[in-house]
């Protein structure tokens, strides 16, 4: 079949350009919610997974989850270190970290209002087993002392935790010697201290998790076993990339289901302002529809051109809104991950997946809101058209 | 379209056409015969309401008879399909409109290459083609030009190219002067007369006007859906 021109839909769609820009930004609207909401998904699972290591290996209790519910006893930690296949570093210290995870309430800076954000004990080893994340400014704790360092979200996030600053916990003053920077990784959302400081000041006798680093990849299932075998011991480990990634699986999706489903319900707005735009489209140009049949264009052909200019405007909402959604992409934000109950500071991730659902998602709306208006052009009889003129 | 001049090119017999209003049916035409021999210029008059553009409109094939046949260079046109119609349509017909029917959004030179669009012509072709026909209608200086960029006549003229780019054998004019102030009407019909005469073509042109009428070959009246009488100009 023989079709109508491109430049003929473009045309009509430019001559009618303070509409079609109207119906168009209606739609941008919808996949600006659309891909944001779905970067907002990507950029937790991003920072999360940023946070593991290929090599490391996390333990902690059966069944624990987050860090926070799992306790390690010191006698377990001592088994652990003694399993083979830990990795030793250049001083031949074996890269097992001791931790202690506790949550502690700080007033965010700006509107004072409580989150709860995770301290971290931890060691020197325990920073060398996480090489993204490096000072910042200022210094690393002092092994032994009631020094800290802020990860660089919670430095700029929550109030009297500057570097110089001195932050009263588990009754304590903790000194802020140093922040930061985590390459955009959970620790970004943490505050590290010294790990057995930590036990003593929150007044408890088991850390949190382990640690560890494998000295080669296939490791992981002789430590794995050597746990399982042991029930005693009733601890699990999990590569450090798995936990993290189980951490963010039900933040991401609790947010990528609610955002399409506000999607979907804003799109009922855009699809219909399409299809009044369409409706007006066709009552405007019946005559011209009855001219093209009767020059022998057929149905086919004026249902592909009326679809197309709904198409058309469509990908300029999509396009629209993905420019939009793309500037997100400078904003930093944070929310608390309801896994781990502390706040989690990330960024929006515009993947080409997401930009290609979102293309998908307003041509979706373009054929909704344009097939019924083109179907209606395609069935009137010539005879009719010509006598609307 | 055979050319064969023993036989008319159009040739109707027993052509009603009656449109369903509710459960009755309200008779436009009735059991009309009539024939078109090619290259004739017919203007075809009678009252308003008489059923002029029904019958033009079922000579052009964009329109399905009662009962009856209506054969055009031998091809009961009655018989086709909406499909094979539109192909039929775009081989064999031009139209000419009262209020032209351009596309507002195509340059002049875009909407005369419009029904090319539905040929193999490339698009070379297709521009060459209707430069040469706007030439022909005297417009060849306003082929960038868009409909409201266009006095009525002018705009006229590019409908007229448009009927005449895909070298249809029929061309049907419903009230081509219509619209138009008389001197400009009176172009318009010189224009259409100088295609029957120096091209060939067969133009059947309804009309309100006699002095428009006056200038079409043959004259056939249209009273109630039924041809009255028929004057040789
Ligand atoms: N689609 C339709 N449905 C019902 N009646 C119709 C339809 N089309 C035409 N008619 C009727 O058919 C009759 C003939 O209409 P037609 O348009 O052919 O008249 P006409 O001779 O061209 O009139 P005019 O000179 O005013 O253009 C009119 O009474 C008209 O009301
Ligand atoms: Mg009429």
């Amino acid at each position: 079949m023989k079709g109508l021109p491109l430049a003929y839909i473009l045309r009509n769609l430019w001559v009618r350009r303070v509409t079609t820009l109207l119906t168009a930004l209606g739609m941008a609207l919808v996949v600006y919610v659309f891909a944001t909401v779905l970067m907002m998904s990507e950029g937790i699972r991003a920072t999360l997974v940023a946070t593991g290591q290929a090599d490391n290996v996390i333990i902690l209790r059966k069944g624990a989850g987050a860090e926070i519910n799992s306790a390690v006893g010191r006698d377990q930690a001592g088994t652990i270190e003694t399993l083979p296949g830990i990795a030793s570093d250049a001083l031949g210290r074996t890269m097992v970290s001791r931790e202690p995870v506790v949550l502690i309430n700080l007033p965010k800076r700006g509107s004072g209002k409580p989150s709860n954000v995770t301290v971290r004990g931890t060691s020197a080893v325990g920073g060398e087993l996480r090489p993204q994340v490096r000072i910042g400014e200022g210094r690393m704790f002092r092994p032994g002392t009631s020094e800290i360092v802020a990860g660089s979200a919670v430095a700029a996030g929550f109030q009297g935790v500057g570097l110089g600053q001195t932050l009263r916990f588990a009754g304590r003053d903790w000194l802020v010697v140093g922040v930061l920077d985590a390459g955009r990784s959970g620790f970004d959302s943490e505050i590290w201290g010294d790990g057995e400081q930590m036990l003593q000041a929150f007044r408890r006798n088991a850390y949190s998790t382990v640690v560890l680093r494998l000295a080669d990849a296939e490791g992981f299932e002789h430590i794995r076993k050597a746990l399982e075998e042991d029930p005693r011991l009733s601890l699990e480990a999990k590569p450090e990339r798995v936990f993290y990634a189980e951490q963010s699986e039900a933040l991401a999706t609790f947010i990528r289901l609610l955002g399409t489903a506000l999607a979907v319900i804003f799109s009922i707005g855009a699809v219909v302002g399409a299809m009044i735009t369409m409706f007006a489209a066709v009552a405007a140009r019946t005559a011209e529809i009855g001219t093209l049949r009767a020059l022998g264009f057929r149905r086919g052909a004026v249902l592909l051109a009326f679809l197309g200019e709904s198409l058309l405007l469509a990908a300029l909402g999509g396009v629209l809104g993905l420019a939009g959604a793309s500037a997100m992409q400078a904003v930093d934000i944070s929310t608390t991950n309801f896994q781990t109950f502390a706040e989690l500071a990330f960024r929006f991730v515009l993947t080409p997946s997401i930009a290609l659902q979102s293309m998908a998602f307003a041509l979706a709306m373009g054929v909704v809101g344009g097939f019924i208006p083109a179907w209606r052009a395609a069935r009137l009889e010539i005879a009719e058209c010509l006598r609307a003129a | 379209m055979s050319t064969d001049p023993a036989s008319p090119l159009i040739r109707i017999r027993g052509l009603s056409k009656g449109y369903r209003r509710g459960d009755q049916v309200i008779p436009v035409l009735l059991d009309l015969d009539m024939d078109v021999a090619a290259g004739e210029f017919v203007a075809l008059m009678g009252p308003s309401g008489s059923g002029k553009s029904t019958l033009l409109n079922l000579i052009a094939g964009i329109d399905k008879p009662s009962s009856g046949t209506i054969e055009i260079g031998g091809v009961d046109i009655a018989e086709l399909s909406e499909g094979e119609l539109a192909d039929w349509r775009a081989a064999n017909v031009g139209f000419v409109f009262q209020f032209y029917n351009l596309l507002p959004v195509l340059s002049a030179q875009d909407n005369v290459e419009l029904p090319l669009l539905l040929t193999g012509l490339s698009s070379r072709q297709r521009a060459e083609r209707a430069r040469l026909v706007l030439g022909l209608v005297g417009l060849a200086d306003r082929a960038d030009h868009y409909p409201n960029e266009l006095s009525g006549g002018q705009q006229q003229r590019v409908a007229i190219a448009r009927a005449l780019v895909s070298d249809p054998l029929l061309i049907v004019a419903d009230e081509p002067t219509g619209d138009l102030d008389r001197v400009t009407g009176e172009e318009i019909l010189g224009l259409l007369e100088q295609l029957v005469v120096e091209m060939g073509k067969t133009i059947v042109m309804v009309t309100h006007d006699p002095k428009a009428a006056a200038r079409a070959r043959r004259l056939v009246h249209l009273e109630k859906g039924v041809l009255v009488d028929e004057v040789g100009a």
